[in-house]
């Protein structure tokens, strides 16, 4: 074979630098876009709270206010939105209680394997109900069967009863497996999905809300 | 100075027993992947079915790591099978890498015995260095983690070194930058935050980086090596294909992270740019089944031109494999991963069993069969065959273990379509809406045909460890006879 090549088409050289500068630009460009996206989903702070800043993921705090989720007209589909301050297992929770807590509810998640049945933003395993949105389910609020299965009087009290006996719970013939959480690893975990609730996912899941309106007016659907 | 490099036969022997031995290991974990994957299965038609004594999440993780894990084997192994061929070197520090797979196995077969046993920890800091860190794929407690970071710096060390002594083919230099990248990413998995946003942007620089890029760069990269052994394709030509390979395939896939993007909490910008260069992925995986299928038609072209009759392949299970890795890797991880990689799809169909589908046929298509193509190699090697022909067992294997997954595959994507309609477009994604739709008739004869196609491809597994086993004796006894 000739060394020369008669096209820059089959010249193994211009390939490979082609490669090397295509690599390198799209190396830089996700590094750039990573500086960026890491400011923004970094969490924001108490005071940003108090003073209506928003934030695609809010300070462990949000876990004192009440958490809805609404159709935004301009951005087409729904967002998480934080409203006046609610109790917490019937209590405000100072900065360094909530980042304590969130901090337990989010280690006992892994610990505890939570991802390889259920999925969070939409991730991990498909065996039980997406907990992106748990918090705001239906089921759980006041009137709704889960909240009701426990005899609890809000939506903090009957999760967190659920997640330490939930065999004793049978809500479903699927069901969860009693994973030895404590009382404390509990109300963590409750904590960590109230605050996941409370984060900007871009509409996901879609059509949330159309389950609670379907729920509330006794929809063909509700059990 | 070996002389592989310039011929289609293999050379150096310390590499390539040590690449057997990752081989072995691998298979013994794929089984376990499978033995777990119908276990889960199961318990998707029949919940109470060992109900906490070895729950799902318990076989799904065990199910998943083991792929990660054998796969990771097999490439490890390929990559010690090939390097005296490709450098022409026989390999520096090879007894510390013979020292670095007993470490490995050592501590592999801990975690698993955790896995397995220990199953959940408390919610404390314990329990992510000693027993599981809970994060889908990469859930090998800390400790592990670092274990794994020593074992991977002996192998480079191992690979850089004989590439620096040895020939610097373009095939082993692209081999050299991916597996620095492939090694570097791990690091990014292996750290705690509150913040699950943040950690699932990092969790998805190890999956994705790996599976839609450095992993689809080293199958480039082994299908060249393969193509070369195999078929006796030029080393220009499969070398050229490789760069435009690594061109399109990181122009495409390091960008297409952002499909992974759209809904964790990160800005909105990711919609356009995951789905711009997430759908231009499946591009070079159309490139690659090309150049495979045009390659072995020229060869065979040639050597018909040269008056001889008979097979240019000298190792039929290994390249049956590997053109359907050619194919495999277009279908699962492109057109499957097409289907719903575009933002507008994608609210609807994250989280379901739509990824399920997607993850089967990808990892199946882009990653088991050419790892199994490898292994054939291998036992052609051990055997000193000069041609290893296809078995009934080599058929039975390829044909079963493939109908089986692309079944799974079919029955799973149904059952993703049931969840996607019912589910998330009429009833909203609530714990209600999914139970709704995992009773309906249509999801449940998906799961069933699921489990049934599983146990086809357990019974493909079984005819391909046995052929394996059988197979190199039966080519020597041909030989000699």
């Amino acid at each position: 074979m000739a060394n020369e090549n008669v096209s820059v088409w089959t010249s193994i050289p211009f390939w490979r630098r082609s490669a090397a500068w295509v690599t390198g630009f799209a190396t830089i460009l996700l590094i750039w876009l990573t500086f960026d996206t890491l400011g923004q989903i970094s969490m924001g702070t108490d005071a940003d709270l108090k003073n209506g800043v928003k934030k695609r993921v809010p300070a462990p705090t949000v876990i004192n206010y009440h958490i809805d989720y609404k159709m935004d007209a301009k951005r087409g589909h729904e967002v998480p939105v934080i409203g006046e301050k609610q109790l917490f297992f019937g209590k405000e929770w100072s900065e360094k209680e909530a980042a304590e807590l969130l901090h337990l509810g989010k280690l006992t998640s892994q610990a505890k394997n939570c991802m390889n049945c259920h999925t969070l933003l939409g991730n991990g395993a498909y065996y039980a109900p997406d907990l992106t949105k748990a918090w705001l389910d239906p089921a759980w609020q006041k009137g709704g069967p889960l909240q009701a299965m426990t005899g609890k009087n809000t939506v903090e009290e009957a999760m967190a009863e659920f997640l330490q006996h939930p065999s004793q719970y049978p809500t479903h013939a699927r069901m969860m497996p009693d994973l030895g959480i404590t009382a404390e690893e509990a109300k963590g975990l409750v904590a960590f999905l109230k605050h996941m609730s409370s984060i900007d996912t871009n509409g996901f899941p879609r059509n949330f809300s159309k389950t609670v309106e379907q729920f509330k007016t006794g929809g063909t659907n509700a059990h | 100075m070996l002389t592989s490099i310039k011929t289609n036969s293999f050379a150096g022997n310390k590499g390539k027993e040590l690449g057997m031995m990752y081989f072995r290991v691998a298979i013994v974990l794929f089984g376990a992947q499978l033995l777990m994957g119908l276990i889960a299965a199961i318990q998707f038609l029949a919940p109470g079915f060992l109900f906490e004594l070895f729950d799902f999440s318990v076989a799904r993780m065990v199910h998943i790591n083991a792929l990660v894990v054998w796969m990771l084997y097999a490439m490890i192994g390929s990559v010690y099978f090939m390097l005296s061929d490709e450098t022409g070197h026989e390999g520096v520090g090879l007894g510390l890498g013979k020292l670095a797979f007993w470490v490995l196995t050592a501590a592999i077969t801990v975690v698993v015995l955790v896995y397995i046993f220990i199953q959940v920890g408390s919610g404390s800091e314990a329990t992510i260095w000693f027993i599981n860190e809970g994060r889908e794929y990469i859930e090998a407690p800390r400790w592990a983690d670092i274990g794994i970071v020593v074992v991977i710096l002996v192998f480079y060390w191992n690979v850089f070194a004989t590439y620096m002594k040895g020939q610097k083919t373009g095939i082993m230099t692209v081999m050299v930058a991916n597996l620095l990248a492939l090694a570097g990413l791990y690091l990014a998995g292996m750290f705690f935050t509150d913040n699950i946003s943040m950690d699932q942007f990092w969790w998805w620089w190890v999956i994705h980086l790996w599976v839609e890029a450095t992993w689809e760069v080293f199958v480039g990269t082994l299908a060249a090596y393969a193509l070369i052994k195999i078929i006796g394709a030029k080393r220009e030509i499969v070398e050229m294909w490789l760069w435009i390979e690594v061109l399109m395939l990181f122009g495409s896939g390091i960008l297409g992270l952002g499909h992974h993007y759209f809904w964790i909490g990160t800005p909105e910008y990711w919609w356009e740019i995951g789905a711009l260069f997430s759908a231009l992925e499946p591009v070079p995986l159309v490139a690659m089944f090309v150049h495979v299928l045009y390659d072995w038609g020229k060869e065979q072209g040639i050597a018909k031109g040269k008056g001889e009759t008979g097979s240019v392949i000298t190792n039929a299970p290994a390249m049956a494999w590997i053109v359907t890795n050619a194919f495999g890797n277009f279908l699962g991880a492109g057109i499957w991963g097409f289907f719903h990689t575009l933002p507008q799809v994608n609210i609807y169909t994250h989280g379901s069993q739509f990824t399920a589908a997607h993850g089967h046929l990808a990892f199946f298509g882009a990653y088991a069969t050419i790892l199994i193509g490898m292994m054939y190699m291998g036992i052609q090697y051990a055997y000193g065959a000069k041609r290893l022909p296809s078995t009934f067992k080599s058929k039975m294997a390829i044909f079963l273990i493939t109908f089986g997954v692309v079944g799974m595959t079919v029955a799973l994507t149904i059952a993703g379509y049931e969840q996607v309609l019912v589910e998330r477009a009429e009833l909203g994604a609530g714990w209600n809406a999914f139970f709704t739709a995992q009773e309906l008739p249509w999801f449940v004869q998906a799961m069933v045909w699921r489990a049934i196609m599983g146990v086809v491809t357990l019974a493909g597994f079984v005819y391909l460890v046995w052929d394996l086993l059988t197979i190199g004796k039966v080519a020597k006894a041909a030989q000699t006879a």
